[in-house]
Formats: C-alpha cells, structure tokens, sequence
C-alpha cells in the first residue's frame, strides 16, 4: 500500500507528468507507427491479410522476414525511376526558390524597418488560405482553356493554347509556388540581421559591391541558405498534393506511388516498403540540417 | 548615382513580382467566384450565382462543418500537448530519452504528410486488431491531426519560452508561490500570446490537411478539403471558387485581427512592466 502510493506521488510529481504526457502521446502516435511501417513492409500480402510475422509454432515464436517488397523496388526500373525523378523535381524547386527567393529576402532586409512587418506578413498571408486552394487555383489559370491562355489568345499573342499544364513545367511552378514562403523567411530572419559594417569596410577597401555581395553577404548567410533549402527539399521530395493535381501523368512523383499502392492495389507491405526508403532518402539531408542547426545555436551561445 | 537608382528599380520590381506571383492565383480565384458562367476560365458578367450554389450544396457545408469541428478540437488538443511537450523539452534540459522526445517532437514537421498518413492508419488498424476499436472516422482524423499540430505549436510555445524571463518565475518561488501557482499567475498569462498563435497555426493546418485525413477517415466522414480535393481531380468546378473566396475572407479578417491583438498584448506589458520598474524606483 505504501508503496503504491509511492507509486502515485511519483507519477503526479510535476516534473514526471510534464515529461510522461508528451513521452506518451509522441510514443503512441509517431514512434510506434513507424516501427509497425518497418514491420509490415517486412510481411508480405495474403489474400486481403497482411501476413503474421510471428507466427507461434509448438509454443515457439517463428520469425518470417520478407524482403520481397524491397527487393522488387531496387529491381523494377519503374520505382528506381520514380525516386529519382522525386529527387529530381525536388532539386529543381529547391534551387528555383533559392534563386527567386534570396533576392527577394535581401531587399526585403535591405528596405525601409517600417514597411518590413507589414512585407512580411504579405508573405505569410497566403499561407494562412488554404494550399489545396491555391493549388487549384493554378489550375485554372494554366489549363488549356484557361485564364492565361485565354488572355494571350484574345490579345493576338499565340494562336494556339500553350501547353502549360499536366507537364514538368506545370508541376515545378506548382511547387515553387507552394515552398517559395519557406525559403523566404529563414532567409529574411539571417539577412535582416547581417552586420552592415562589414560591407561598409569592404567598400573603404575598394572591394565592389558585387564582390563583396559574394565575398561577405552569401558566406554569413550559409545558415539561413541551409535552412531554407532543407524546409523545401525534404517536403518536396514526398508531395502528393501538387503531382496529383498539376502533375499529369508523365511526372513521376514517389508519394503518388505510395498513395497509388495504398488505395489502388490494396498492397500495404509495398505501400510500407515505398515510405521506408522514402524516410532513408530524407535522412541524409535532415542530418545536414540538424547538424548546421546545432552549429548555429553553439555559435549563439 | 543612376547606378543606384537602378539597382533600387531592380530591387522593387523583384519584389512586386515576387508579390504578384503570389497574390495572381488568388486573385484569379476571387474574381471568377463572382463568374455567371459555367466555364470556371471564361468571363462573361458578374453575379452571385456561386454563391447560391454553394449554399444549397449541402454535401459540402456539411463537410465545412465536419473540418471546423476537428480543426476546432485538434488544436485544442494540440496547443494542450505542444505545451507540455515545450516544457519538457526546455525546462528540464537532462532527462533519460530527451533526445529521442524531441526527434518524435520533430519527426511530424520533415517526414512527408503521406508517410504520418500512413503509419497512423496501420497502427489504428493495429490496435483495431487486438481491441475493436476504435472505428476510422471523426476521432482517427482528430489523432492526425493532434499529432501534426502538437509538433507545430511546440514549436511555437518552445519560442516564447525561451524569450521569456525565467527570472520572473524565480522571484515568484522566492514569494512563496507554489510551482503550479508560478505556473497560473506568472507562467501562463505571459504564455498567452503564444498560445492564442498555436491556436491559430493547428487550427489552419487541421483545416487545410487533404493528405492525413484521406489516410485516416471512414465513410461518412468527409472533411472539406476532401471534398473539394475530389471535385479538382475531376476539373474545374465553380463552386469552389465561391468557398475559396469565403474562406479567404474569413482568413484573413482573422490574421488581421489576431496581428493586431498580439500587438496590444505586447503593448500592454510592455507599459506594466515599465509600471512595476518605475513603482520599485520611487
């Protein structure tokens, strides 16, 4: 009896419950799931069961591995494809929002302290509108028979509709839209607290502000660059929204095959295996990031 | 000096166009709400017609229903989490698995919405399995969604928390108070701001999430944005050109709002805090 409530105390004590609840809630709902993603996609599909992986024999516990689903993803050219061509639009887009992105968060940093609350939060705003809207919204403007064909058309420009929709280029501008804001604002946040005078020395030196743009701005601001790059790439890589959407057919997206082994073939220890080496493709750039993170709050401190 | 007046040209004109491919679609989407025709692209004269429409489309207010009351309640439920998961994460810096807390804390912000979708749904199955229950529906969605938005407004809270002076709690254990009494009369109220933010931030997401809530609900239970995720796919569809345009409206009236309140509640400490310093000095 003394003991339980020994027990009890400790479990209400302040410090074990504000750790315990959230260890909890992030155990059931993040953690173990994605322990039971590996385990299934280790099984294979019986029928419409999943099949035990444990299987009690005599009282003795059996392990059955199987490695099919993996097997048939590194020897069909088609998933091999699929993910590096995931990769590929990912890059692309990183690379667009950076390009797009850092000059506009430079000016941004650069333009008059009080217009740059109300500038940022005209990038936050939409944000806050729905993403499958805006995304649809795309839609209309760029198909066939769309607003901006409409309008080149009726103004003598083209003759025939482009073909701006259902390809790379519409998928891209889809996802470039989307992730823009993400690249901005770790951008803004680094820029905006760039030293000026050291930009001040270098013109004292001679140095042009061209070189000195590359010299002193693009090195001090390698963390925000990282940052940015890292919170649209890893997203981007696994979007199922924007392929389904403004993709077509042709673009080969990885988290259109997942969804697609999901719902369409009924297949979860393929659908399992697909996210399993999704996560693997996603662990190496987060690790770049984690890592430029933690040298960034050491070199805070 | 025209270099410069050049270079300030240049800097303005990326910017309003930077600002123009942001706004155009949902401009697009507005200005065609108000479209007579039935061809979503074609302009032919304004009216209401729309709008008429969506209110008697019944399957999808009720599906604007269903997403406001688990938008409501996951971020109820995330804001509750998210904070807990914010102070253990910040006020007690060594504990046995901090590390592996605060990578499940992170793992819903990087991995894609289609992997949490998935893992959720095979341990629900899961759990299924052994106990029957619970059903996929209303309270799986709610889960993914909590889960989501625990990451996110841990992340907000974790930002406040580390602004905030952990002088003032000190003082008030000095006073005598006890640790939950620090934590209603000095924690939470300086918390707030942040809270209301959190609130915000899930809410929205909850609101917007196609991905999970296609995972992890059951028939019957169709969430807005599923809704017209499966009206997109088949086309263009006018009708959702008039709730994007309410939508729209409602969003941003609540930003607007929500900015203009935490200004004031920074307005107002600020103005109590040079209060209390100029009553100690006198």
């Amino acid at each position: 009896m003394a003991k339980n409530q020994g027990l009890l105390n400790k479990l209400l004590d302040g410090r074990n419950a504000v750790i315990g609840v959230p260890y909890f809630w992030f155990l059931l709902l993040a953690a173990i799931p994605l322990l039971i993603v590996l385990k299934i996609s280790l099984s294979e599909m019986e029928g419409t069961q999943v099949s035990n992986m444990i299987d009690w024999r005599e009282g003795w516990p059996k392990l059955t591995l199987n490695f099919s689903s993996y097997q048939f993803i590194l020897t069909d050219s088609l998933y091999i494809k699929t993910y590096l061509s995931s990769i590929k639009y990912a890059l692309i887009t990183t690379l667009l929002c950076l390009v797009i992105g850092y000059p506009f968060a430079y000016f941004m940093a650069r333009s008059p302290k009080h217009l740059q609350p109300m500038l940022l939060m005209l990038i936050m705003l939409p944000f806050w509108t729905s993403f499958l809207l805006r995304i649809y919204a795309w839609k209309t403007l760029l198909v066939s028979n769309g607003v901006i064909n409409n309008i080149l058309m009726s103004l003598h420009i083209i003759d025939a509709p482009l073909a701006m929709m259902n390809n790379s280029f519409s998928l891209l501008l889809g996802m470039v839209y989307s992730y823009l804001p993400f690249m901005i604002l770790p951008l803004y946040a680094n820029l905006s607290k760039l030293d000026l005078r050291y930009l001040e020395a270098a013109a004292d030196l001679g140095t042009s502000p061209f070189k000195a743009f590359w010299l002193i701005t693009v090195p001090l601001s390698k963390a925000g660059i990282i940052a940015g790059s890292m919170l649209v790439f890893i997203p981007a890589v696994g979007e199922y929204v924007i392929p389904e959407l403004l993709g077509g057919s042709s673009t080969l997206m990885i988290g259109r095959v997942l969804w697609d082994e999901f719902f369409s073939n009924y297949d979860w220890p393929m659908a399992s295996a697909v996210a399993v080496v999704m996560i693997l493709l996603i662990l190496l750039p987060m690790a770049v990031y984690n890592k430029s993170q933690a040298e960034l709050s050491e070199g805070k401190s | 000096m025209s270099q410069a007046s050049n270079n300030k040209l240049f800097a303005k004109g990326w910017m309003i166009a930077v600002y123009t491919f942001l706004y155009l679609p949902i401009i697009t989407l507005v200005v065609f709400s108000f479209n007579d025709s039935k061809l979503v692209t074609v302009w032919s004269h304004a009216s209401f017609r729309w709008y008429e429409a969506l209110v008697k489309d019944t399957a999808l207010i009720e599906a604007v229903l269903l997403s406001l009351k688990i938008a409501f309640l996951s971020a109820l439920m995330s804001v509750f989490f998210g904070t807990f998961t914010a102070f253990a994460l910040n006020r007690y810096k060594r504990f046995k698995g901090r590390t592996l807390l605060s990578s499940m804390s992170s793992m819903p912000l990087v991995m894609p919405d289609v992997i949490v979708g998935l893992s959720l749904l095979l341990m629900i199955v899961s759990v299924q399995h052994w106990l029957g229950y619970p059903q996929k529906g209303l309270l799986t969605i709610l889960l993914g969604h909590a889960l989501l938005g625990t990451a996110y407004a841990a992340v907000v809270v974790t930002s406040r928390l580390r602004e905030m002076d952990s002088k003032l709690d000190e003082a008030a254990m000095d006073l005598g108070c006890k640790p939950w009494q620090v934590f209603t009369l000095v924690t939470f109220p300086l918390l707030t701001p942040a809270l209301v933010s959190a609130f915000l931030l899930t809410f929205t997401l909850s609101f917007d999430d196609v991905v999970l809530s296609s995972f992890l609900s059951g028939p019957g239970y169709s969430t807005m944005p599923m809704v017209i995720f499966s009206r997109a796919r088949l086309g263009l569809n006018p009708t959702i050109n008039a709730v994007a345009t309410v939508t729209i409206i409602v969003v941003t009236i609540a930003v607007i709002a929500s900015s203009f309140y935490t200004s004031y509640q920074e307005r107002k400490r600020r103005r109590e805090e040079a209060q209390a310093y100029s009553d100690t000095n006198k």
